[in-house]
């Protein structure tokens, strides 16, 4: 592209660039401010100033929440609800977004019902009732099942299906392949880059799940890390919230350094999958954007 | 931004002369293997979208878990009445239109700004590098960002701290003070979204033709008449369509985010539609009214976004669904 170099230009530029910057640092310093804090020592923190490196790193708040049983436990309950949770979230994403993008029976009407649920839902009472009827009531399951399919990537992987050459199929057919057969052996392997996208967004949406958690589970052994996270640093428990009984509470760093750490740690598997999330999310918004 | 659907057609081997119940068969027969693999997806839709839909039967009884749904006596549409005459619920609807407007009025046009400036950078590294940094608090928790504000903001954190040894002030009371609230609402919603929001008008920017702005330098347009003349109108209608939804949407005021925001000193004034059903209808469990206030939010929502979708459409841009 061709650039004029007038004087107004360039200084037009200058703000442009310090704007920018300052709205990234914006983003960037709270980030960095709880990471040293998360890091720093009981009285580098009292002196209170605001700061983004630590001189003397020490692991006290993150042993701290790591000997905590409910800390650790909701760790591996969230863990377990993301494993879980994507694969079944995949399953059934890509089995009927399959089926919906061949000219099957009833696809039409199956179509309309999937994006009716998009403009209306019968709203939180009534699904808690059928949660409740159909017995996942203070189970994992009560958080993976109600939300197996988002519809709007059901939409997407179907338009994404749909871009398979029909060549494909045929070839498969003529082969003596039937539909169950060509969607192992021919669609999925073909898609794994889309499955493994569609299943990043998933598993961060399960990760960062906070609030059927609150709505399906009763017991605090079931809580998942959001919800741990929660009482530590919103409703401001962290000592008692994280306490393994009284030994554990007279050593307890403060409860700033603590709550941060546990920030840092709810945060950390999110930062590890981002640069992935980052490579597939402009292809799927913009997927997204074509009429499905 | 519409592909055409083609579809792969597959072999139809349906009889000409057949009746429609023969037809019907062999197309099922034909059909078995998806019909099997559809039906997890489908039973899913039945059961957790659709079966709701009949538990809102709970909006028309006076549901009492003692006497069943069917025992519960027949009540008509009194609880809907109840919602306009209830200060409780006006107060709720008000919060819920005004967190709404707020949140059009000052975070809807954010993430167009930062897209404008975004497009007027000439280093493409530095734009990746800001643009992976405004992206990454949409992958956030609520939990993570409300968590952080609120140590940002409490009576000794950092900025509370900041302005007492600054200029001798007592602390402010951002998080318990209602007064607070909606602005921190519309703060939190622009720190999180507005770097995700620029995605969709930056790839409307990708198709402008540099050519339009070579010519414009030609005739000795500056930097803010380009921007104005050719950037603005390029993202238009993207504006049009996403202005429209948003406002199709204005009875959702995100419930996780106000929720975690709600504590005791505020939560008496600013409950949102949705938080008041789960306050009501879980907490207190009063399943009928909060089943209707819930289907009141459902309908209007349902309304209001045909109603923007038609408007997206008569203004030429194609609809959503």
């Amino acid at each position: 592209m061709m650039w004029e170099r007038t004087i107004s230009s360039r200084i037009f530029d200058a703000i442009n660039i310090a704007l920018l910057a300052l709205t990234a640092l914006v983003m960037l310093l709270p980030f960095v401010y709880v990471i040293a804090v998360s890091f720093s020592s009981y009285t580098e923190f009292m002196r209170s100033e605001f700061m983004l490196i630590p001189k003397k790193w020490v692991l006290d708040a993150y042993e701290f929440i790591f000997v905590s049983d409910s800390f650790v436990r909701s760790l591996i309950v969230t863990v377990e609800i993301t494993v879980l949770g994507t694969f079944v979230n995949l399953a059934f994403t890509a089995t009927l977004a399959y089926v919906l993008s061949r000219p099957v029976i009833g696809q039409r009407i199956v179509l309309f019902l999937v994006l009716f649920t998009m403009l209306f839902s019968a709203g939180m009472i009534p699904t808690y009732l059928v949660v409740k009827a159909t017995g996942l009531l203070n189970s994992i399951w009560a958080v993976i099942l109600p939300v197996a399919i988002a519809p709007f990537n059901l939409i997407v992987m179907r338009q994404f299906f749909t871009t398979i050459p029909g060549e494909l199929h045929e070839a498969a057919y003529i082969d003596g392949a039937n539909d169950w057969q060509t969607f192992w052996k021919i669609v999925l392997p073909l898609s794994k880059p889309a499955l493994a996208a569609f299943g990043l967004f998933y598993a961060v949406g399960h990760w960062n799940n906070y609030f059927s958690a609150i709505l399906y589970l009763n017991d605090p052994a079931q809580w998942p890390i959001q919800v741990i996270l929660r009482q530590i640093v919103v409703v401001n428990e962290a000592q008692t919230t994280l306490a393994n009984g009284q030994i554990l509470l007279e050593h307890a760093p403060p409860a700033e350094t603590i709550q941060m750490a546990a920030i840092i740690v709810a945060t950390a598997p999110i930062l590890v999958v981002y640069p992935f999330l980052q490579k597939h999310f402009a292809k799927g918004v913009m997927l997204g954007s074509i009429k499905g | 931004m519409a592909t055409v659907e083609a579809y792969p057609e597959s072999p139809a081997p349906v009889p000409a002369k057949a009746t429609g119940w023969r037809r019907l068969k062999s197309r099922l027969w034909k059909d078995r293997y998806l019909i099997l693999l559809g039906l997890p997806g489908v039973a899913y839709f039945l059961v957790y979208k659709y079966a709701p839909m009949f538990g809102l039967y709970l909006a028309f009884i006076d549901f009492n878990p003692f006497q069943g749904i069917f025992g519960s006596p027949w009540v008509g549409m009194q609880h809907f009445a109840r919602i306009f005459e209830d200060r409780e619920i006006i107060l709720v609807l008000w919060n819920t239109l005004v967190i709404s407007f707020l949140q059009i009025v000052f975070a809807f046009p954010v993430p167009i700004i930062m897209a404008l400036m975004l497009n007027e950078l000439r280093s493409e590294l530095y734009k990746r590098i800001v643009q992976s940094i405004v992206y990454l608090p949409h992958f956030l928790s609520w939990v993570v960002v409300v968590g952080i504000c609120v140590i940002f903001l409490r009576s000794e954190g950092l900025i509370n701290v900041f302005l007492r040894e600054t200029f001798g002030w007592e602390p402010i009371p951002f998080l318990t003070n209602p007064a607070y609230f909606k602005p921190l609402i519309v703060l939190q919603v622009i720190w999180k979204e507005s770097g995700w929001g620029t995605i969709i008008f930056l790839a409307a920017l990708a198709g402008v033709n540099p050519h339009l702005y070579e010519a414009a330098v030609v005739d000795g347009a500056g930097r803010f008449r380009r921007m104005w003349h050719i950037t603005l109108p390029a993202i238009r209608s993207t504006i049009v369509i996403l202005l429209i939804l948003r406002l199709g949407h204005v009875l959702d005021s995100g419930f996780e985010h106000i929720f975690l925001m709600l504590n005791p000193f505020n939560m008496d004034t600013q409950n949102v539609l949705d938080t008041f059903v789960y306050f009501k209808g879980i907490q207190q469990s009063d399943y009928s009214f909060a089943t209707a206030v819930g289907l009141f939010k459902g309908v209007v929502g349902l309304v209001l976004v045909a109603a923007a979708n038609y408007t997206a459409k008569k203004f030429g841009e194609e609809g959503v669904y």
